[in-house]
């Protein structure tokens, strides 16, 4: 029978992976941002599982607000990058070192 | 013999296995493949089955929220970012294996702890008495509208955080991307509108035999 664990187990190795594809692919923001969407479809599966468990509805009001502030979160990333690529002509993560435009 | 309350039991505990190493799979996808479009294809792909997770929980809402809002929204916005951006993504991927050892040295250690807590984990005896707002049975009231039931009594200040949020995110994103080429003509309204009679005419009085100037 699956329980609440197997839930915990898939949210920690998506978790990871997302670590990891933060630290793999240093050089390219966008699979960093993508990296950054799966953490947080992790801490979602969490909280949709501790909700679903425990049986308290607040865990999924929670889980719905932080897939609100992810999609705010890539709308603004993006919008950065490509102000950051029609500035400079690329996206390599060490060129991005001044505050200034 | 197997009665209907064995399958009831294996198809949930056969479809978590199929979402959840579909989901690992294609997240181990995302962050290795070559192209970034198989990476957001990827990704998507993992926004699916997560989305059947949470189904498999009972929180059918929020799965379809994911499949609307991620694979409608946010993986497109991805996608169209990933092919406006003319870049040569192989240079980008140069220095992936100088980073592979501090990488999953980093993410080893994570996995084990998390692992760790995985394992070792109990529920506190007292939780339910800490429960906020139980869950309605499922058989009087669906999964959608115990969360409206909430979201739009108890919690109506966070979901309209949530609204200013997406606002701020939407103009910001417009204010950073927006901007004007130069050499290229508009229409100015305000000075059109902003014209008058003295400014666009010159009445001059031309002399008989002499002309202009």
């Amino acid at each position: 029978m699956i329980g609440l664990g197997h839930y915990l187990s898939v949210a920690a190795i998506l978790f990871t992976l997302g670590i990891f594809g933060i630290f793999l692919n240093r050089k390219n923001v966008i699979v960093i941002l993508m990296s950054i969407e799966l953490i947080l479809l992790s801490v979602n599966v969490n909280l949709v599982a501790f909700s679903s468990f425990l049986g308290d509805i607040v865990g999924q009001v929670y889980a719905l607000i932080v897939l609100t502030v992810a999609a705010a979160e890539a709308a603004i990333g993006l919008a950065i990058l490509v102000a950051f690529y029609r500035n400079r002509g690329s996206i390599a993560v060490e060129d991005i070192n001044l505050m200034k435009g | 013999m197997r009665r209907i309350g064995d399958e009831a039991m294996i198809l949930p505990a056969l479809f978590f296995y199929l979402f959840a190493a579909i989901c690992v799979a294609s997240a181990v996808m995302v962050i290795a493949s070559r192209n970034p479009v198989h990476s957001v294809l990827f990704l998507i792909l993992a926004f699916v089955n997560a989305a059947g997770l949470f189904v498999l929980l009972g929180a059918e809402f929020l799965a379809w929220i994911l499949i609307i809002v991620y694979v409608g929204a946010v993986a497109v916005l991805f996608l169209f970012v990933v092919m406006m951006l003319d870049v040569d993504f192989a240079e980008l991927r140069q220095g992936f294996l100088n980073y592979l050892p501090v990488g999953g040295l980093i993410g080893g250690i994570l996995l084990f702890e998390l692992v760790f807590v995985v394992a070792a984990w109990t529920i506190a005896p007292d939780v339910h008495s800490a429960i906020a707002s139980p869950m309605p049975p499922a058989n009087s009231v669906s999964n959608t509208q115990a969360l409206g039931l909430v979201l739009y009594t108890r919690y109506v200040y966070f979901f309209e955080t949530a609204g200013v949020i997406l606002l701020v995110a939407m103009i910001g994103a417009i204010v950073m991307t927006l901007h004007h080429k130069p050499n290229v003509r508009r229409q100015n309204i305000a000075a059109q509108v902003a014209r008058t009679r003295a400014s666009a005419i010159d009445v001059v009085k031309v002399k008989s035999g002499q002309g202009l100037s």
